[in-house]
């Protein structure tokens, strides 16, 4: 295996060629960890939000999203009757808009709901949430970035309120999000009566079952779905899981092709050279043995660039303002591992063309050709 | 085949020819060569003297004919490689370098083919650029190298495994007179002193007739052998 300290040696050699695969590797690497990480994240994130205190969501059947999902007050204060329930905590998701934003992320919530319970209160209290009309509470990023404070005003679609109070939670959405009690939720999205999703907590998980049956039986135009159940089932995030992969993959198509590109054309400006390597005793194995090596090591090289490349831009997002606060990256080691794999096969693929092609040279042939 | 008596090379009835049969450069060629014999194999451009090289050192294969070469047979690929990494060793009329790398390098490939321990090949390589006189450019790149440099460090690579057999083909075609002179005087010395066989392949009578034996090629055939 010593003939493979040429690896490095040609690579040297040829430092714009190995930079430039190095590059395509790097940025299909760099592309792929910082959208996924982000999809992970903003999947994290809307999954705490829903899983807050609960072990089963509730929503209506066969609705796309939870935002078209309508379950009827009653049937949320029928739920937290049930024996086996402890708690049952509507929910209504809805988007507003205030100058300048476009889109915010707004939660009706009931004012005993455990998020509130949970949250650190930078301005106002918990017990001020709901206790008068017209008010709006803020997550401390949506402060930040609308410019609001607590007793001032704030223009939400077409109504004015007033900021109740601050608080900072550690959900991204919820941080950039903004609250409204559930009365009020109604009335601004014309929703009178009914919450998207109702978060249940049983009083024993293990009578899981049970409550399923119940719900099925009792209120048949619902689902309920324990939260591991909906996580993988929730249409949004297998499409956003599947876009953020299969842009992730489109990626590393092109830095595939870009190390092809690279190797074959690094082939064929050495047909020379490789005839030498022939005439010294090379195999032809050992030949292609050269140029994956130098395929891998350029995809070595592109996903140490690339991944740090990807956990700066990663760790820069959260600070853009323009963001929100919705960026809470996620890196899980699958990720890694199918990014470390994916990079190696690519190049490693890449190389099999320009390796055979190398493998195959003919040193007569090649050296008649001055 | 099997290598006979003292003769390191033997051919038997080898005809080439390319471009599908279109260009005949062999034709029924007959040709046996002996240890340590320095031949030369003297003719005009194009009269099949590199072909037959390329034959001798499993580079190509004749179309018919037999070829045995320091035991092996060049017409098998098991047997072409075993020949190109330890019986033989290649000198160019351009010196064939690769570019980049330092003399020390260069003359290093070959010893990394067959996986030779690194501190084992920088010994041969110092002392066969000492014979050849290039010890201060070991660490020089190959166009930092005159002519003559270049091709005292081709002869250096190959040697640096110890080959049996020595192919040249016009290894002074590139050069001047007086550096001709000093690289073909170099090449028989080291002959000698390394009990190698050569097999030079040479258009200039004064090189051909310093050999032990001449070969005259025409026409893809041998005459005088």
């Amino acid at each position: 295996m010593r003939f493979l300290s040429l690896v490095f040696t040609n690579l040297r050699r040829h430092r714009l060629r190995a930079f430039i695969g190095v590059a395509g590797i790097a940025f299909g690497v760099a592309a792929m960890l910082t959208i996924l990480a982000i999809v992970n994240g903003a999947i994290g994130m809307f999954e705490r939000i829903l899983s807050t205190d609960s072990h089963f969501l509730v929503f209506e059947k066969n609705v796309s999203d939870l935002f078209f999902s309508s379950v009827p007050d009653e049937d949320a204060k029928a739920m937290a009757a049930l024996a086996v329930v402890e708690s049952a905590h509507p929910l209504l998701f809805g988007v507003v808009s205030s100058p300048g934003f476009p889109v915010i992320t707004c939660f009706g919530l009931d004012p005993a709901d455990p998020r509130l319970a949970k949250a650190e209160w930078r301005t106002g209290t918990r017990t001020d949430f709901g206790a008068r009309s017209g008010e709006i509470f803020l997550g401390s990023r949506a402060a930040e970035f609308l410019g609001a404070k607590a007793g001032g005003e704030l223009a939400i679609g077409p109504a004015t309120f007033r900021v109740g109070g601050i608080f900072k939670t550690e959900n991204g959405f919820e941080d950039g999000g903004v609250f409204l009690p559930m009365k009020d939720a109604q009335e601004f999205f014309h929703k009178p009566g009914v919450c998207s999703v109702v978060a249940v907590k049983l009083r024993d998980q293990a009578r899981g079952a049970e409550f399923k049956r119940a719900i099925e039986s009792a209120h048949p135009r619902l689902i309920a779905l324990e939260n591991r159940e909906f996580n993988q089932s929730y249409n949004s995030f297998r499409i956003l899981k599947m876009t953020a992969w299969a842009v992730g993959l489109c990626a590393f198509l092109l830095g595939g092709l870009g190390v092809a590109n690279t190797m074959l054309l690094s082939v064929f400006s050495r047909i020379r050279e490789i005839a030498v390597l022939r005439v010294c005793g090379f195999s032809q194995r050992q030949v292609s043995a050269l140029i994956f090596g130098e395929a891998a090591a350029v995809a070595v090289g592109g996903l140490i660039v690339g991944l740090s490349l990807g956990s700066a831009v990663l760790a820069l997002l959260p600070h853009i303002p323009q963001f929100q606060g919705y960026v809470q990256a996620s890196v899980k080691p699958v990720v890694l591992l199918g990014i470390v794999v994916t990079s190696l096969v690519t190049a490693v693929v890449g190389a099999i063309y320009p390796a055979r092609f190398a493998g195959s040279i003919q040193p007569a042939e090649a050296l008649r050709y001055e | 085949m099997s290598e006979r008596g003292n003769l390191i090379a033997i051919v038997r009835n080898v005809w080439k020819s390319y471009d599908q049969g279109r260009v005949t450069v062999l034709q029924d060629v007959s040709l046996e060569v002996r240890v340590g014999e320095v031949v030369a194999l003297w003719g005009a451009s194009g009269s099949g003297k590199s072909t037959l090289l390329h034959l001798l050192g499993g580079l190509d294969v004749p179309d018919r004919g037999e070829l045995q070469v320091c035991g092996l047979d060049p017409r098998s690929e098991e047997d072409r490689l075993k020949l190109r990494r330890h019986h033989l060793g290649f000198v160019f009329q351009l010196h064939n370098l690769i570019p980049d790398l330092t003399v020390e390098e260069n003359v290093r490939v070959p010893a990394l083919a067959i996986g030779r321990p690194a501190g084992e090949t920088l010994e041969r390589i110092h002392e066969l650029a000492a014979q050849v006189g290039i010890s201060h450019r070991l660490n020089h790149r190959i166009q930092d190298l005159s002519g003559g440099e270049r091709q005292r460090t081709a002869i250096c690579r190959a040697l640096v495994n110890a080959p049996r057999l020595l192919l040249a083909d016009e290894p002074t075609g590139s050069l001047d007179e007086k550096t001709g002179d000093a690289v073909f005087g170099l090449l028989k010395s080291l002959a000698t002193k390394e009990r190698i066989t050569v097999i030079l392949a040479t258009h200039e009578r004064r090189f051909a007739e310093a050999c032990d034996r001449i070969v005259r090629v025409r026409d893809g055939r041998l005459v005088d052998v």
